[in-house]
């Protein structure tokens, strides 16, 4: 193996992407087990949202909760993301990531939606602008 | 004060009382290629914020057809599956690629990052595809704030794709011409990260766009 990747084990940090296995087999065991998750959690997706099977009050969510669970399959399987303590550094600041997207969509949302709640309807607006 | 205890404060002048193992070793900075890949993580968390507000301008403007098509009406189900599978074998592939450049394998790197660009050239030309057919059908992003926000986001993604296949390419040169040199490696790490960071962007617009979309 390279000179760098044993630089990495000596070090008390791992950048981003980077894997603590250093053979061949068990990465390559990990980035197919991780497609193989990636292509049920998508299968499953596509098959909630065409069925009527389901309850369908219930099927958003389970789009969004399936997003979600295949997000962090790809975090963990591909950009080696996970909660090591060697990763701390990269799990924060993708906490902070996460925080911020949750404040941008979430609060779009909520305030377009209160928004459209308090309003008028347009053609009562277009009326008392004339 | 007796002797004893001036001898016991000079021999711990810091009143550390046998904790002295527990000082601070001080490792100096970060190898190169942690702070590398530690800043491109940062730079890929704020493309993700920056995605998150195209995320939620379509969310806000989902139902806002101007009497114009809805997504119900337009998205074919089907391509958005072939496309989500060439995305998800190329980042497969991407990664496989990462680990031949590890074991130092330069024929079985440029195969699969051959691959992968295939994949990905395939994902751009289905994309390509259901643009122009929705355009042609009057469903053009001027059509409806909704369309707007579609193909701004789509089209976001769908530009951060062809700028990774560009760096790909130049990836591919680089390591054939330079070979694995340390700072070849240090970005093809970044490499790497940015075509799975665009896998999982792809994930939330299949998501989101595609299969709410279409229910709404």
């Amino acid at each position: 193996m390279s000179d760098q990747i044993q630089d990495m084990h000596g070090h008390a940090d791992v950048a981003p992407g980077d894997e603590e296995e250093v053979r061949v087999g068990p990465r390559l065991l990990g980035y197919v087990v991780g497609l193989g998750l990636a292509i049920l959690l998508t299968a499953t997706s596509f098959f909630v949202a065409g069925t009527d099977l389901v309850w369908e009050p219930s099927i958003p969510v389970a789009i969004v909760v399936l997003a979600i669970a295949q997000m962090g399959v790809h975090l963990v399987f591909f950009l080696h993301i996970t909660t090591g303590a060697d990763n701390t550094n990269n799990v924060l600041a993708l906490g902070f990531g996460l925080l911020i997207v949750f404040l941008v969509m979430g609060g779009s949302l909520w305030i377009m939606s209160n928004l459209n709640h308090n309003m008028m309807p347009m053609d009562q607006i277009m009326q008392m602008q004339r | 004060m007796t002797d004893a205890t001036l001898a016991f404060t000079q021999a711990d002048p810091h009143n550390l009382r046998g904790m002295q193992e527990a000082v601070v070793v001080h490792e100096g900075p970060a190898p190169k290629r942690i702070v590398t890949g530690y800043g491109f993580w940062i730079f890929l968390l704020s493309d993700i914020v920056m995605f998150s507000c195209f995320f939620a301008s379509y969310a806000v403007l989902l139902g806002k057809t101007a009497g114009g098509p809805s997504g119900a009406q337009l998205f074919d189900l089907r391509s958005v599956a072939a496309e989500t599978a060439c995305l998800l074998l190329s980042s497969f592939t991407c990664g496989l690629a990462s680990i031949a450049a590890d074991v130092r394998s330069a024929r079985w790197y440029q195969a699969a990052m051959a691959a992968t660009c295939v994949l990905g050239l395939t994902f751009l030309a289905l994309e390509g595809r259901e643009f122009a057919s929705l355009v042609a059908r009057g469903a053009g992003p001027t059509r409806s704030a909704f369309l707007s926000a579609f193909f701004a986001l789509v089209g976001c993604h769908g530009m951060h794709v062809s700028a990774g296949i560009l760096w790909l390419l130049t990836m591919m040169a680089q390591v054939f011409a330079k070979g694995f040199r340390a700072d070849i490696m240090r970005r093809l790490l970044c490499f790497a990260l940015f075509w799975h960071a665009l896998d999982i962007i792809w994930v939330a617009v299949f998501s989101v766009v595609y299969l709410l979309g279409s229910a709404v």
